[in-house]
């Protein structure tokens, strides 16, 4: 369960203050589905940051499963990354010299996690996203989709309990978008909470719940 | 992250780049093989030279003529020097531990037999001279023991020697002219060759007091004394000079123990090895710079990497390991080659040049190794702390 309170994020650019964040407040229920659309500038990515741990915000509180997490240092806030959050990014971010098998298991050999495990849960993630032929491969002889997959088990490696994923889609054809927001989907369905930033409509309506934010602040949250 | 894990990451990191891996631990290799090679030519310089000082044995005291001061020395001083005559040999036979007191001189001279004549290294000495410098006769026997001051005509032969002048033929009791004196030949020396680019076998023994007639000379060159081994120096030493400045009034001579020699040349050889060592470090440095560019790039090269580790839940400690363990294992390899490359060198001037010592002592190699991974670690710290402390999210958004 997320739950922040009065989040307030600025950067400062050339002395002047750029709110990327006013005052949100947002609780995120465990197991929801929550898709945030807005234009470009709006913050979309700086929340999902925050909510990820990657970036602290300026003001507000926020709780990660009834734990306060705004006042943690870097290497304990690594360490609940590790455990309870899985990213999916636009971009992929697969380490090229590794293969797809390697890159699915590098949360947890970060994470020190017995080798025998790890090989029984990469063979898993490998069959259930349909990569069991290409687990030898590099990213560099993987499609996009493929890499987008491979990022996904990835993430889903150390069975956390939110996937956030920015603009997943963004650098996919419309077809393997679509098949990505599936695979997506299919967690949400397993009980996971899936926060996604998309700026496709379609994409963004499927979802249960839609966040809609202009200018750094939540303007319509929308459900069913 | 389990050492093993990390092993394997860097591992994988370091083997991406072949070309370039290997051209970074080049400069490693070439410092250590340097390193290798060059401590290799002191060390065995050090024993070459330990060895040949030490073949006589090691308990054998110098007295000469003549005072060497460190500090100080008065012309005045050299004119009052009294030579050191047979009898002081004589009388220091008597100081406490000594064993063989031995007078030495030494000089040129033409020795003739039948038609053949030859310029050899002359030393007149006393009968215990080959003994106490463990030095064996072939055939016949050393000088005997004469009184040293009206000592009978005898001449003992070094091998080259006798084979120059007698070919295969026995030289014993055969009479040679010794600088126009006639002698009779009691024996020949075991061949002992060359000592210190000295040939000891193109050498005749006479002795001491005929030398000195022979050469015109009052003076010894020197008085070896030989005492117990296990004796005291300091006493050994204490009584040779109490007897000598009893017999000449002055300390007018200088007493000069081999291990004091041994003291001094070690130390002096030591500093070589260690000065040669040093200048093979500076291609060692130069190697760790070569590290450290390399490393430096990789960090930029990988920000985006480094940002998604962090992303995934890597600490600090984490990224900071793994880009140490990469210079590590950089510097390792380059090191293991360079051992290798220097040792083989050092096998192959052993084969090719048996004049020139080389010894590779094992600690060295080790120590070696060591030393490449603490150049590399050293030269890590910089990158793989700037990698460490990357904000995640900017380093994920470089790309
Ligand atoms: N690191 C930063 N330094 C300065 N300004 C920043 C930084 N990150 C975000 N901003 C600013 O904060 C605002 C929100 O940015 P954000 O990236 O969250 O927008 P977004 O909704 O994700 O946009 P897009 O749809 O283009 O990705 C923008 O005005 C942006 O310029
Ligand atoms: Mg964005």
């Amino acid at each position: 369960m997320i739950r922040l309170t009065g989040i307030e994020r600025t950067f400062t650019v050339g002395g002047e203050q750029v709110h990327a964040l006013r005052a949100v407040t947002l609780e995120i229920a465990q197991g929801e589905s929550l898709s945030i659309m807005g234009p470009s500038g709006s913050g979309k990515s700086t929340l999902l940051n925050i909510i990820g741990l990657l970036d602290r915000p300026n003001a507000g509180t926020y709780e990660l499963d009834r734990r306060d997490v705004t006042g943690l240092t870097d290497d304990e806030l690594a360490r609940v990354r590790r455990e309870k959050i899985g990213f999916v990014f636009q971009f992929f971010h697969l380490v090229p010299r590794l293969t797809a098998a390697q890159n699915i298991e590098l949360p947890m050999v970060l994470s020190g996690i017995d080798p025998a495990e790890r090989a029984r849960r990469v063979e898993q993630l490998l069959a259930e996203y349909g990569l069991t032929e290409r687990s030898g491969h590099r990213p560099d002889q993987l499609s996009g989709g493929q890499c987008q997959r491979v990022a996904i088990a990835r993430a889903m490696s150390m069975r956390p309990g939110v996937i956030l994923a920015d603009e997943p889609t963004g650098n996919l054809d419309r077809h393997t978008g679509q098949e990505v927001m599936g695979v997506l989907e299919r967690l949400h369905q397993n009980g996971g909470t899936v926060v996604v930033v998309t700026h496709d409509p379609e994409i963004g309506a499927r979802s249960h719940r839609r966040l809609r934010m202009i200018d750094g602040a939540v303007a319509s949250d929308e459900k069913g | 992250m389990r050492p093993a894990d990390l092993v394997r990451f860097t591992y994988a990191s370091v083997t991406a780049h072949r070309l370039r891996t290997g051209l970074t631990a080049l400069g490693i290799a070439v410092g250590i093989a340097a390193v290798i090679l060059l401590t290799s030519i002191g060390e065995g310089l050090h024993r070459f030279v330990i060895a040949e000082f030490t073949q006589f044995g090691t308990n054998l005291i110098s007295v000469t003529p003549g005072r060497t001061q460190t500090h100080g020395a008065s012309l005045g001083a050299v004119n009052t020097v009294r030579p050191l005559s047979i009898d002081d040999a004589l009388a220091l036979r008597r100081a406490p531990y000594v064993q063989v007191s031995d007078p030495i001189v030494q000089g040129n001279a033409e020795v003739v037999q039948g038609g053949k004549s030859r310029r050899v290294t002359l030393y007149g000495v006393g009968p215990d001279f080959a003994r106490s410098l463990q030095m064996r006769v072939a055939t016949g026997e050393f000088l005997p023991q004469d009184d040293p001051r009206a000592a009978r005509a005898f001449v003992v032969l070094g091998s080259k020697v006798a084979r120059e002048l007698f070919g295969g033929g026995n030289p014993l009791g055969s009479r040679i002219r010794v600088g126009g004196d006639r002698y009779r030949v009691v024996g020949v020396m075991q061949s002992k060759g060359q000592v210190l680019g000295f040939d000891l076998d193109d050498t005749v023994y006479i002795p001491v007091g005929r030398a000195l007639e022979l050469f015109n000379r009052e003076s010894l060159q020197e008085i070896h004394v030989n005492y117990e081994p296990t004796a005291p120096l300091a006493e050994v030493e204490e009584g040779i000079k109490r007897i000598l400045i009893a017999r000449h009034g002055t300390e007018d001579f200088t007493v000069t123990p081999q291990q004091k020699m041994l003291e001094v040349f070690g130390t002096v050889l030591d500093a070589i090895t260690f000065a040669v060592a040093a200048i093979g470090g500076i291609s060692l440095v130069v190697g760790g710079i070569g590290i450290l560019t390399i490393l430096t790039i990789a960090v930029a090269e990988r920000t985006s990497e480094i940002g998604l580790l962090r992303a995934l839940g890597a600490t600090h400690r984490a990224i900071l390991l793994l880009f140490l363990g990469e210079a590590a294992l950089l510097a390792a390899i380059g090191g293991a080659a360079g051992l290798l490359a220097g040792w083989s060198i050092a096998l192959v001037l052993q084969v090719a040049l048996p004049a020139l010592p080389v010894h590779v002592p094992w600690s060295y190699a080790a120590l070696a190794e060591l030393m490449a991974v603490g150049v590399g670690l050293a030269a890590g710290v910089l990158p793989a702390r700037r990698a460490a402390r990357l904000d995640p999210l900017e380093a994920l958004r470089s790309e």
